[in-house]
């Protein structure tokens, strides 16, 4: 049998994923570059990133200081000699991206311009107005067409990982417009497919981040990171969860409850927002709890205001908020506050990977939101992500085409046999349960509903404990789901059950983590455990998959360089 | 009383049917803020699993949920529900593409028409990254900031009578990204996009209509881009020694 068969194959068509093909290239050009995605590349959700990319660019900053404001922003809980790479390579970074093309904003004598953000210390977050994601994400896809040596698999749904004799050698895609399933081989194998913030109701991310990345490698024995480090983002418009960037408040917008008090002053005094997200969703939701949020008809909200920024600032650099008032709550945020309210927005945990990206199975990389390399730890800051699909993408493309080149080819009668197992598996458990009766449309609702409730802003044993067996529960009723389409091309009913799936076990594995981390560190607030506990929590959890509903869970210490930790105050 | 609102999708599997078809549904319609986006999710989880159509971000920038509403080509995401109600909402696929099933449309067209204009920055020189950023000013930016705004949606080309009847027509979203790259500072390559773009089934095709620019949901303005890029392509013909580079 004959399989499309490559150095390098990239799982997702991302910021990240595409920075690393286009390292591995750049890094040997004989390099053979495959890049799978479940939609077409510049439908990835890095188009809704929208403040900006953090990189030390400005005299007056410094690496030490962006390593640190990283640091504390984690709650400790980031790798230190990970950040200190990182901050180091960012600068780089964001000028390759200058070069490839990217309109970042500009100062008067048109170095790239910078604006301030949420727990960063001084002016270091490049931005291209308010749409930074969308036009890095074009101009690395647009650069990317240019290499020969990058063949795309597009709208192409990976449902497993290929593994023989201890090392990734490719994976099993369904390609949605003919509905067959190929095995496409690889020396080296790069998961970059993004978020899983679709388990929860209310979040800001696009109907594709369901946890794909992390769901095959933890099913291929990788054990996921800090999966209860979840992020919620303070300022989300009420009903549709969509994102009013950090920016806002970056460039002076004032967050106020119903009595028209900047509340802030009561939790970050010295910061008010821009103070980091964990802290000003948390005080958000304290807020509500005490009945000084304005009512609306999809719950309480606090008011962002802007008017005073004036027309001209806004229309520089803030356009898309006023367009997505506009269009989606009919305000002029010119005139308008914006309504607001906590939502969920990234995860920081992943799939474990070291600084190269490299996971514990041999040939498999992973790189941005799917992976958690330790840069982030209990809290990201804002801007940074962007700069870690970045640093950490490229690191990921380099170490697979340099693992490609000292690695033999996959065998193809292992790989046939595989195949063919997981496609009869995906028939029998899907594709063959026209007699089920229950629908994913339904499950799935169910599961994001529980996860807001009982994996949301604060969290205690008993809403997570209850969690965990209700998971368990709509695992049962997975087992009896109904398909009702029964067409080859297209099949969108058949890939949202195989997301499902995935959610299930990132759901799972988010859940158990938590439950089990009896203290308060930077996005996990359990108000059964509200101290942080350095002693006995200085530590990443990972969380390893079993055939029973819980999973395995292991301690590793944090990589302490510079910083030791200190009492996280702002 | 609990108000009602009626959808008529296309449904289409080649599988199966030799013509498309509408099919119709009712759905409850509780909330000022649903969008036709949430009325075929709606539909999708509750009342039919086997309807097939493109959506991701939710938020006008991803560019995948374009469909004709009502006849008119439109993001699904910022359709609003009530802006139709009572009146029953037709959904179809985009017109002018092939329909790959139910309301999703085949755009490989599109993206190796996107490769074609070689949507990259070229230089005769990269610039080392340890040289720094290209000084580039605001003004600078301004020149190409609109035509950089394109999500490719298609609900440009699904506009473009031009492109309806001849599918060789390079079309306005590529166009205008062409035109994104000619004008920006750091590009050098207008000469090297120049055969794609002035070839015969390229600007010379548009009869502006401009119904494009008018469909956009980004404020590019696609019909500029063409007339832009004619009036440069002659001067080329007419002056050359007049190159920009």
């Amino acid at each position: 049998m004959d399989f499309e068969s490559y150095d390098v194959l990239v799982v997702g068509g991302g910021l990240a994923g595409l920075r690393a093909a286009i390292a591995a290239v750049e890094t040997n050009p004989r390099v053979k570059v495959g890049l799978v995605s479940k939609v077409y590349p510049m439908r990835s959700h890095t188009v809704s990133a929208e403040g900006g990319a953090a990189a030390v660019l400005r005299p007056e900053d410094s690496y030490e200081t962006h390593a640190f404001d990283t640091i504390k922003g984690s709650d400790y809980l980031a790798d230190q000699d990970v950040v200190e790479a990182f901050v180091r390579e960012a600068p780089l970074e964001v000028i390759q991206m200058e070069h490839w093309g990217c309109p970042w904003n500009r100062d008067p004598d048109g170095k790239i311009s910078a604006r301030p953000f949420g727990g960063m210390t001084t002016w270091r977050t490049c931005f291209a107005a308010d749409k930074t994601g969308f036009h890095m994400l074009h101009t690395v896809f647009q650069t990317s067409l240019k290499y020969p040596q990058i063949h795309r698999h597009d709208e192409a749904f990976v449902t497993k990982l290929l593994v023989e004799d201890g090392r990734c050698v490719g994976v099993v895609a369904l390609d949605q417009r003919s509905g067959r399933f190929d095995a496409i081989t690889a020396k080296a194998v790069i998961l970059a497919t993004g978020g899983a913030g679709r388990v929860y109701a209310f979040s800001t991310n696009g109907n594709i981040c369901t946890g794909d990345g992390m769901a095959l490698a933890y099913r291929a024995g990788v054990g996921l990171k800090d999966m209860e480090m979840v992020q919620f983002h303070p300022t989300g418009l009420p009903y549709t969860g969509i994102l009013i960037t950090e920016a806002v408040r970056g460039e002076g917008g004032y967050l106020t409850n119903k009595d028209g008090e900047r509340f802030l002053k009561r939790y970050v005094p010295n910061k008010m927002e821009l103070g980091p997200r964990d802290i000003l969703s948390r005080a958000m939701t304290t807020e509500f709890e005490a009945g000084r949020g304005f009512e609306g008809p999809h719950g309480q909200y606090m008011h962002l205001d802007v008017r005073h920024l004036g027309e001209a600032v806004i229309d520089r650099k803030l356009p898309f908020m006023r367009e997505l008032g506009r269009e989606f709550v009919g305000i002029d945020i010119v005139t308008d506050p914006i309504p607001v309210r906590p939502v969920q927005h990234y995860m920081m945990g992943g799939v474990d990977v070291d600084i190269y990206g490299a996971t514990s199975l041999s040939g498999l990389f992973a790189a941005g939101e799917c992976a958690n390399v330790g840069l982030n730890g209990g809290n990201r800051l804002g801007s940074n992500s962007l700069s870690e699909c970045l640093v950490f993408g490229a690191a990921a493309g380099r170490a697979a085409a340099h693992h490609a080149s000292s690695a033999g080819a996959a065998g193809a009668n292992p790989v046939a046999a595989l195949l063919k197992d997981e496609a009869r598996r995906v028939e029998d458990a899907y594709l063959d349960k026209r007699g089920g009766e229950e629908r994913i449309g339904v499950i799935r609702e169910q599961l994001q509903k529980e996860m807001d409730a009982g994996a949301g802003v604060f969290r205690t044993r008993d809403g997570l404990g209850k969690l965990t067996r209700q998971i368990g529960e709509l695992r049962e009723r997975f087992e009896r789901i109904k398909i009702e389409d029964s067409s080859r091309t297209f099949n969108t009913e058949l890939t949202a059950a195989l997301e499902l799936d995935f959610m299930l076990e990132v759901a799972d594995a988010i859940t158990y983590s938590a439950l089990a981390r009896e203290e308060s560190r930077g996005a996990h607030a359990r108000r059964d455990f509200p101290e942080r506990l350095d002693g006995e929590y200085l530590k990443h959890t990972i969380a390893h998959h079993t055939d029973e509903l819980a999973p395995r869970l292991e301690y590793r210490d944090v990589h302490i360089t510079n910083f030791k930790p200190q009492a996280r105050s702002y | 009383m609990e108000k009602k609102i009626t959808i008529q999708a296309t449904r289409f599997d080649p599988e199966k049917d030799r013509a498309p078809r509408l099919q119709t549904y009712e759905i409850p319609f509780s909330d000022q803020s649903m969008v036709v986006l949430d009325a075929l999710n709606y539909i999708k989880a509750h009342v039919d699993g086997s309807l097939s159509y493109r959506w991701s971000c939710r938020m006008g920038i991803c560019g995948s949920c374009g469909m004709m509403v009502n006849g008119t080509p439109k993001l699904t995401c910022n359709a609003f529900v009530r802006d139709y109600w009572p009146r029953p909402i037709v959904v179809n696929p985009l017109s002018n593409f092939p329909v790959v099933r139910d309301l999703v449309i085949d755009i490989e067209d599109f993206m190796r028409k996107l490769k074609s204009i070689k949507p990259w920055i070229i230089r005769k020189q990269d610039l080392p990254l340890g040289a720094g950023e290209h000084r580039q000013t605001t003004a600078q930016i301004d020149d190409f900031r609109q035509f950089s705004q394109c999500i490719n949606c298609m609900l440009c080309y699904a506009a473009c009578p031009v492109y309806g009847l001849n599918d060789e027509f390079l079309g306005p979203a590529a166009i205008a990204l062409a035109r994104r790259y000619n004008l920006d500072s750091r590009d050098q390559g207008t000469r090297e996009r120049l055969p794609v773009i002035a070839h015969s089934e390229g600007i010379w095709e548009c009869s502006f209509v401009g119904e494009c620019s008018v469909v956009c949901p980004k404020g590019v303005d696609p019909a500029k881009a063409i007339q832009q890029t004619k009036l440069d392509t002659t001067m080329r013909f007419v002056l050359p020694y007049g190159n920009r580079e």
